[in-house]
């Protein structure tokens, strides 16, 4: 669904990605693991067209999108949770949701229905429907980020580190949901410095040091892999 | 009644202000960028008012309020044009040229003028013309009526539309996080085209309300007029649209006050002075928060 070939991404100087290539299957939860630094967020922001990138291709359903501009490559399907969950923190929670759907051309009936969705999905949100979403607590913060993404109804979703600074309860009921939309048809690729929870629920994983893919295998090997073990999961 | 009498002169000058403060500050709002050019808006809004009503209106039985027409289209155009030629290009650049730039353009703009229509002011026929009214004992002319309540309208109909509508949500939403709003699907980039033109329309009725008072087009006009209503942007509240109005208003109701009890003389120094006193005690603004910066 989402092929990455040689990717090279460069800030100034700075060889952030190097020869990079991934490729996410539909259905499935690929998950690119690495410590801080490594070039996950870079990686991500370039294929969602916030970022030039130096050389490489990325292709989304077999067409190219390193040409596009990022408002079109989420009405092509692609939506992310950035890392830092990025919402709107002068929006309402619900406006923060109907921008959503900014870009997509649907009914005011769909659009409702999905809020709808989003609101069963993570209740607290509805409860906070018109607070303003800066007032939300960091875990509602990333249910509503993850509810935003959503909105647009992709059919890949980019996960940018979620369970970043969240207490053990959010991080629970964050994965659930993303287990649950697997369910749905939406392919999933997910970056997590925390290997542990990322590797048990994915279905491939690559793992990225400095800029480049050092090691990428089943989740099942990975985990079993003694470097990764070593280096990643605290063993 | 004198005291009431320039009051109203006040939020009269003061409404002018705050339209042409709202654009300052929504461009700051989103774009952090001050734009220097604005008031050279304003100027090429009251040429064009000018020749409106001298080539065209004069020889029909039309009123002269119709050059609002062209004087606004007029203004919107030089605001995107402004935005595409001189902003966009430097999107990504260091935020010292972006300010250099506007500048320039504001006194490229300055010296076409010149260059085009001479040094000279060029007078402008009346434009509203209607018996004064009675305001409990005060008389207050139509223009400042007028001069008023548009104002109250426009400022309205803005905050309704940022607040209410898709696009002014996305407004907002850009003025947060331009990564986050590409995200979502805004086009970051028309997003601040419609707050060039929201904000150079404001300006272009400003523009009218202005030579509708100070019948007089010049090609320096702007330099003035802008460098007070961006003062009344930043004492209300740099990027904040009742900043912007309530900054308008205070500083056009100071500088009557003080004309007609202290000095005319002084006036802009004491006006100045003024501000910089409120902004010592409260750097934010009036309406501002003093929060921290963003991280
Ligand atoms: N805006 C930037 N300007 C310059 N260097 C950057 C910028 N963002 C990230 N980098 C550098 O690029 C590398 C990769 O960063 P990033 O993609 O954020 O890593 P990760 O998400 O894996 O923590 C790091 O060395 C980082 O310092
Ligand atoms: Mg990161």
């Amino acid at each position: 669904m989402l092929k990455v070939s040689n990717l090279n991404i460069y800030y100034d100087h700075i060889h952030a990605v190097k020869d990079l290539s991934i490729e996410v299957e539909e259905g499935k939860i690929v998950c690119l693991i690495g410590a801080n630094g490594a070039g996950k967020t870079t990686t991500l922001q370039s294929i969602s067209g916030l970022l030039p990138i130096r050389s490489g291709e990325i292709t989304f359903k077999d067409k190219s999108i390193i040409k596009s501009k990022p408002h079109l490559i989420t009405h092509m399907g692609i939506a992310q949770v950035p890392e830092g969950r990025r919402i709107f923190t002068n929006l309402s929670v619900l406006d923060n949701l109907k921008l959503g759907s900014y870009a997509i051309k649907d009914s005011l009936q769909n659009k409702e229905k999905e809020i709808k969705r989003i609101y069963e999905r993570f209740p607290i949100l509805k409860e906070r429907s018109n607070q303003r979403a800066g007032t939300l607590s960091g875990g509602e913060q990333q249910m509503l980020a993850i509810g935003r993404a959503l909105m647009s109804r992709p059919k890949l979703l980019l996960l940018d580190e979620p369970s970043m600074g969240l207490s053990p309860i959010y991080v629970e009921t964050i994965f659930e949901v993303i287990e649950d939309l697997i369910h749905e048809g939406v392919t999933i690729l997910l970056v997590e410095q925390n290997a542990n929870i990322a590797l048990s629920i994915s279905d491939y994983a690559y793992v990225l040091e400095t800029g480049r893919i050092v090691k990428s295998g089943t989740s099942e090997d990975l985990m079993n892999d003694p470097d990764v073990k070593v280096a990643y999961l605290g063993a | 009644m004198n005291f009431l009498l320039q009051l109203l002169n006040g939020l009269q000058i003061g409404s002018i202000y705050a339209l042409i403060a709202l654009g300052y500050t929504m461009v700051y709002g989103i774009a952090l960028l001050i734009n220097f050019a604005h008031g050279e808006v304003i100027m090429i809004g009251a040429y064009t008012a000018v020749f409106t009503i001298q080539l065209f209106l004069a020889n029909t039985n039309l009123p002269y309020i119709l050059a609002v027409i062209p004087t606004v289209i007029i203004c919107t155009l030089i605001g995107m044009l402004i935005e595409r030629l001189a902003y966009k290009p430097l999107r990504n650049s260091p935020r010292i040229s972006n300010l250099i730039t506007a500048i320039g353009v504001s006194l490229f703009l300055q010296n076409l003028m010149m260059k085009l229509f001479g040094a000279q002011s060029r007078s402008v026929p009346s434009i509203l013309n209607a018996e004064p009214l009675n305001f409990f004992g005060a008389k207050i002319s139509f223009t400042t009526l007028v001069t008023i309540v548009v104002t109250t309208i426009l400022t309205i109909l803005l905050q309704l539309f940022i607040k209410k509508t898709k696009y002014g949500k996305a407004m907002t939403a850009t003025s947060e996080d331009y990564g986050a709003a590409a995200l979502v699907g805004i086009s970051v980039d028309k997003t601040l085209t419609m707050t060039f033109a929201i904000g150079s329309a404001l300006a272009g009725v400003a523009s009218i309300l202005w030579v509708s008072s100070y019948p007089q087009a010049g090609p320096m006009m702007g330099s003035m007029l802008g460098i007070k209503a961006f003062t009344a942007a930043v004492v209300g509240g740099i990027g904040l649209i009742p900043g912007a109005v309530l900054g308008g208003l205070v500083l056009g109701i100071v500088e009557a006050l003080t004309k007609a009890f202290i000095s005319s003389k002084l006036s802009d120094a004491i006006v100045f002075g003024l501000l910089i006193l409120v902004l010592l005690i409260k750097p934010s603004g009036l309406l501002g928060e003093d929060r921290k910066e963003k991280v």
